[in-house]
């Protein structure tokens, strides 16, 4: 029987309903000492002094950690360039940046502790938006001396990215625009706050972290630290939620150093605030000139995107790298010219979000396909068709040609909001259009265990985060062993155990660690039908598998009649192990190619007051080009609360900060996220699976792509609602009044 | 903080009695998560805001971050755990569960809390005034409209009654 398209329940959703599952946040660690960071109240500064005596002074404080600690050079961190100190060191680079860990007895005393810290600092002029940081004579967020790249080092353009073919400075065309898109700064809000504890061990540290890729961070601790990767494990508990905020090592280098140190367990948990201040997305300014023949066909497409990424790295090369890539989107002129920066400031990080750089690029095509649409009087719907590719077709140049069918998936969202037909007056519909690009020349290892009374343990280095991946590759395991999945148990989350996998982002898991637990389950039958063989006195070439039994000639098996004609009653397992590697490619400009798209279609339907500008969004559908859902009712739901989330960042959500730098709205009080009153009247997701990607069974990656479309549908449903065009995500009832009047 | 006060308090938890020791800066969230072991109920924003931590208090949902322990004395409790186990799920739990309304599930416990008050006391909700009574409990991942279905999907069944 397949499980292949299956929406079986959720691995554990017992325990999650019941309330029994153990979030990180729920562990106990016995003895544990507490850690709590001293802050300053503005967004750039020169720590001239800081003095512990009074907080020292406080029963239970334990120690307090600041650069002082450390050797010179302060050793630093980083996923992708190692820029990001373990604690601020002679200055402070963003509001939230921590000076000094105190580590107590209890949280209270430590947080008593860290107000009684004092430190002598002296507020420096600051770069915090765009504008500033670009300007001549502006201070540079980063030392030249530990910059890569050299011709940039002067500035606060911490990399470039271009992409380009045809002749699109050359190139005649009857219409032609060109304006700029604006997408906001937005933060991740998962509602479990951020846990890492450290814990000594032996030699190394056992690092218990809210941690999307373990093994990046198990890495990047070994980098940090100078210790050896085996001395560090890293255990991740099922995250409350991830989308990208939780990817990439925040405060476990100090942790590990802490509990090393003082050869104690250590514990950090952030508040909600707190987890505004280690990492956001990267907001944008995406500028599109486009040039368009008469009949709408696109005849060039020069696309300038500027990101406003934080004080150190972190993701954002890559985040600003591969949204370049697919720079254009889906949309296939034969000329195009793309140019993405990353722009240091002395802001919170920038890291990955669900989506990475996508949503800011399609905010700003969508907008530019619908402008031009209404200048040569084309429908909406009927422009974009004449500008996607076909399947087979190259769009990207260099890369995997057009993978899916996408008309047919833009034609279901535009029918699905009834294009075409009448709508009551201030009401417009908007269609937006996502794709993504997996992470690339990632490797994904899987093992299963078989056991002798048939039942299966499956290992693979994902991170469950309510995405499914546990129920998914279980799906995929019993799928292809056909053991049922009552008989199958999965482990993850400890680098101490399961085998690697490079990281749980970029929707990838599907399909690569997908094709990891098949490899497994592959290399599971070849040893078993060596083992039948021999204990059956047959054939190797005679031994079949079906429908979970082992068939020879005259005979059917179960696999413990294999294990135990192998091994003797109750003992001994046979171990698969599947490893799926990408190709690398170092002449890439991001190490390798793409190996699928996660392309999306959105529709939506809006309502605006314009006495109030408020945005009543009726209906949002989305229709994912997923090639096979492996199981539909995880990836439908995940389609929904990423459109959800991209609800957010349209019409409500924007992190705002002060001229120094400080974000003023911090925390769920100030920063709104939507509530069960913003959901639209109709929420929708629908597929198309035509079996062409290139995971198990055809499947596609998703999980992210329900939120890339969304600002566009919902943005343009607006401008078709009032006939103004809006240049700035989110559309809060302000902005879009000030739009409407003020023109 | 030397000579801090300590109080004595006595719950009902789930239907079991407890006495215990608390500091005045303890809120029931604290208690129930750091010295009871109950971790149900979950902290997100600590401030009221986003139901995480929603608890059934004497009958009514509260935000257990924002209640102090000692106002707590003499109160019977419900949390998640008292639903329902995970091998006995309550009606409302089930329904989660079909619906698939549950994605990394830390909003959950809150969720199905607050749903079960809103059933309580409206046993036939209509979706706006299931959309109302959830409003102060935040989920990232879902989108909330399985979540609504859910409660929808119990509320025109008929037992979902509770201690
Ligand atoms: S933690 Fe209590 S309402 Fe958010
Ligand atoms: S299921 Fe993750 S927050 Fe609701």
């Amino acid at each position: 029987m397949t499980m292949i398209g299956k929406s079986v329940k959720r691995v554990g959703i017992e325990e999650k309903v019941s309330g029994a599952v153990k979030f990180a946040a729920d562990m106990k660690f016995a003895n544990a000492l507490h850690v709590k960071f001293v802050r300053l109240d503005v967004g750039h500064a020169r720590i001239k002094a800081i003095d512990t005596s009074a907080a020292y002074m406080l029963e239970g404080v334990h120690f307090i950690l600041t650069a002082a600690d450390f050797p010179i050079p302060m050793p630093r961190y980083g996923p992708f360039l190692i820029d990001q100190p373990i604690i601020a060191t002679g200055e402070t680079k963003f509001f939230g940046d921590p000076v000094a860990a105190v580590v107590a007895e209890t949280e209270n005393i430590a947080e008593q502790a860290a107000k009684l810290v004092k430190v002598d600092y002296e507020e420096l002029p600051g770069v915090y938006s765009l504008e500033q940081a670009l300007a001549p004579d502006a201070p540079l967020v980063q030392d030249p001396s530990i910059r890569v790249n050299p011709s940039l080092a002067n500035t606060n353009i911490l990399d470039e990215w271009i992409f380009g073919w045809g002749n699109p400075d050359n190139c005649p065309a009857e219409l032609e625009l060109e304006d700029s898109f604006n997408f906001p700064m937005t933060t991740h809000f998962a509602i479990e706050p951020h846990v890492f504890i450290a814990e000594p061990e032996h030699d190394g540290v056992v690092i218990t972290s809210t941690v999307q890729h373990p093994f990046l961070l198990q890495r990047v601790v070994s980098d940090a630290l100078k210790m050896p990767i085996s001395k560090i494990r890293v255990i991740v508990p099922e995250l409350g939620g991830g989308f990208g905020g939780k990817g990439y090592p925040k405060f476990e280098p100090l942790m590990a150093f802490l509990a090393m140190k003082l050869q104690r367990t250590v514990r950090l948990k952030l508040t909600l605030e707190e987890t505004f201040l280690v990492g956001r997305r990267n907001s944008s300014t995406v500028r599109v000139r486009a040039g368009f023949q008469k009949d709408g066909k696109l005849a060039y497409m020069k696309v300038y995107a500027d990101f406003l990424i934080g004080a150190y790295a972190n993701a954002s090369p890559r985040v600003v790298a591969k949204g370049a890539l697919a720079g254009c989107g889906i949309f296939n002129p034969k000329n195009v010219h793309i140019h993405s920066r990353a722009i240091l400031s002395h802001t919170v990080p920038g890291t990955a979000f669900r989506g990475f750089g996508a949503p800011q690029f399609m905010w700003a095509l969508d907008s530019i396909m619908d402008m031009a649409a209404r200048k040569l009087n084309i429908d909406r719907l009927e422009i974009r068709l004449k500008n996607i590719p076909q399947k087979g077709e190259v769009f990207i140049h260099g890369e995997k040609v057009c993978d899916g069918d996408w008309a047919e998936g833009i034609t279901k969202a535009a029918k699905a909001i009834d294009w075409g037909k009448p709508l009551p007056q201030n009401c417009g519909r908007g269609l937006g259009i996502g794709v993504k690009t997996p992470a690339p020349a990632t490797v994904s290892q899987a093992m299963v265990r078989l056991f002798s009374d048939g039942s299966l343990t499956l290992l693979v280095g994902t991170t469950e985060m309510g995405q499914g991946a546990r129920t998914v590759l279980s799906q995929l395991a019993a799928d292809a062993m056909q053991i049922p999945m009552e008989h199958i148990s999965i482990i993850n989350g400890d680098t101490g155990i399961v085998p690697f996998d490079s990281v749980t982002a970029s929707s990838r898991s599907t399909v690569f660690v997908g094709n990891a637990v098949q490899l497994a389950c592959q290399d599971l039958k070849e040893k078993l039908r060596k083992i039948t063989a021999e204990c059956f006195d047959t054939d190797a070439s005679d031994v079949r598998f079906e429908n979970g039994k082992v068939i020879i000639p005259g005979k059917v098996l179960t696999y413990t009649d294999v294990l135990v004609a192998h091994y003797g009653y109750g003992s001994g397992e046979v171990i698969g192990m599947g490893t799926y590697k990408e190709a690398r490619n170092p002449d890439h400009p991001l190490g390798g190619g793409v190996s699928f798209y996660e392309v999306i279609f959105a529709g939506a339907e809006v309502e605006v007051d314009k006495e109030t500008g408020f945005v009543h969004v009726r209906k949002l559908v989305t229709v994912g080009d997923i090639g096979k859902a492996i199981n539909p009712l995880l990836v439908e739901s995940q389609d929904e609360g990423g459109a959800i989330q991209g609800l957010g960042h349209s019409i409500m959500e924007h992190l705002i900060m002060d001229e120094r730098g400080r974000i003023l709205n911090l925390g769920a009080l100030d920063y709104r996220i939507p509530t069960t009153q913003d959901i639209p009247d109709i929420l929708k997701s629908m597929l198309v699976e035509n079996m062409d990607g290139s995971g198990p069974s055809g499947a596609k990656g998703t999980g992210e792509s329900g939120i890339i479309p969304i600002g566009s549908a919902i943005g343009l449903a607006v401008a078709d609602a009032t006939g103004v065009f809006f240049h700035d995500l989110p559309l809060t009832p302000e902005s879009v009044w000030q739009g409407l009047n003020i023109h | 903080m030397e000579n801090q006060a300590i109080y004595s308090i006595s719950l009902i938890v789930n239907q079991k009695p407890y006495s215990i020791k608390v500091l005045p800066e303890h809120t029931l969230l604290d208690v129930l998560r750091d010295q009871l072991d109950i971790t149900g109920p979950k902290e997100c924003c600590g401030v009221g805001e986003c139901g995480a931590c929603t608890i059934l208090m004497n009958g009514k949902a509260v935000n257990a971050c924002l209640i102090l322990a000692v106002e707590a004395d003499g109160s019977n409790l419900v949390t998640i755990e008292g639903l329902g186990g995970k091998d006995n799920l309550s009606p409302l739990q089930q329904a989660f569960v079909d619906a698939g309304a549950v994605q990394c599930g830390f909003c959950t416990p809150g969720m199905i809390m607050a749903a079960q008050y809103l059933i309580n006391t409206n046993p036939n909700p209509t979706e706006e005034d299931v959309r109302l009574g959830l409003e102060g409990n935040l989920c990232r991942c879902t989108g909330y409209s399985r979540i609504i279905q859910a409660v929808l999907s119990v509320a025109q069944n008929k037992e979902h009654n509770v201690p």
